[in-house]
């Protein structure tokens, strides 16, 4: 698990079918730029299915959950996946105030998000 | 409905640059556990900070990187009342802490009250849920034009029953809410434009019933 004190840094990688995102650090006002166009280029690459992996990130508000609202508009857009997992507590609870916690799919493990169809 | 002419018992002023927004988040964070609140709430009240300085930094200043903000801080004993011998450290612990209020100063342009408003949350779209946040989060939340420019936003957390355990016995019965309202109030002013900053916001807080 990541800390909030770590610098914001994503990773992509390829699993059969989809692309995964491997995202650190804390994701608010300063990062939510970057977060975004990180997005757009996984998205951008087509793939079947988009997992975000938010294991490492200590913490998030708003603007990070505009980019995930704003990814999840284009996946439906466009007929492909997006999973979402490894929400610490602190994530989770940001995700529950806004009421989003149904909106998206979200997965325990990045295995399971990879594998759910 | 108090009249507080306390001093802060916390200030800070920062740019509207977000990079500065980790520092704040812990610094609150850090203030409210030590003044009762449970690591949960703590977190809560640094997002609900978090949220409002993200709001004055796009909304108020178009991401300006320039302008100014103030955050002051009250540890507020029972009755919602900031005291001068409230918060005071025994052996490590806050005496009489009850609650927190924390005011947002900025000199952005100024918006109806009114109109800031959380959105319809089932309405999936990006954009528009800082101020749901900050309103689930704090006990109050009431945003006021400030006489001259800007905006001012109050927020106040009580503790709840069994926060604070471990200043039992020294914490006054947390109450509910005060009913705090803050409308017109007095500028802060800059620095550039105040011979004294203190002076100005000492007549500011005069404003606040």
């Amino acid at each position: 698990m990541g800390t909030s004190r770590e610098p914001f840094h994503v990773s992509s990688s390829e699993f059969p079918g989809g692309v995964r995102l491997d995202v650190r650090g804390e994701i608010a006002l300063a990062e939510a730029t970057q977060f975004r166009a990180a997005i757009k280029e996984a998205q951008d690459r087509q793939p079947k299915k988009l997992v975000i992996n938010l294991a490492g990130v200590g913490y998030m508000n708003t603007p990070g959950l505009a980019a995930l609202v704003e990814a999840l508009q284009v996946s439906r857009k466009t007929n492909r996946a997006l999973a979402l997992t490894g929400l610490s507590e602190k994530v989770r609870a940001v995700f529950e105030m806004a009421r989003l916690t149904k909106v998206f799919s979200i997965y325990p493990s990045a295995a399971e998000a990879e594998q759910a169809s | 409905m108090s009249t507080d002419s306390v001093e802060p018992h916390l200030r800070i002023e920062l740019v509207s640059n977000p990079l500065l927004l980790g520092g704040v988040r812990e610094l609150l964070g850090n203030v409210s556990r030590r003044f009762g609140f449970p690591d949960a709430d703590s977190s809560k009240i640094a997002l609900a900070v978090d949220e409002a300085l993200c709001n004055v930094m796009r909304h108020g200043y178009d991401r300006r990187q320039d302008g100014r903000i103030w955050i002051s801080v009250w540890i507020l004993g029972s009755g919602g009342r900031a005291s001068p011998d409230v918060g005071a450290c025994d052996h490590g612990r806050a005496i009489g802490a009850a609650g927190i209020r924390i005011t947002i100063d900025d000199e952005a342009k100024q918006v109806d009250p009114d109109q800031i408003k959380s959105r319809d949350l089932s309405d999936i779209r990006p954009g528009g849920l800082g101020v749901h946040i900050i309103r689930e989060v704090m006990d109050e939340a009431t945003y006021a034009r400030r006489e001259t420019n800007g905006m001012r936003l109050t927020m106040v957390k009580m503790l709840k029953a069994g926060d604070a355990p471990c200043c039992a016995g020294a914490v006054g019965a947390p109450t509910a809410p005060p009913n705090v309202q803050v409308s017109p109030v007095a500028p802060i002013r800059s620095e550039a434009d105040a011979g004294s900053r203190t002076a100005t916001q000492e007549g500011a807080r005069g404003h606040v019933a």
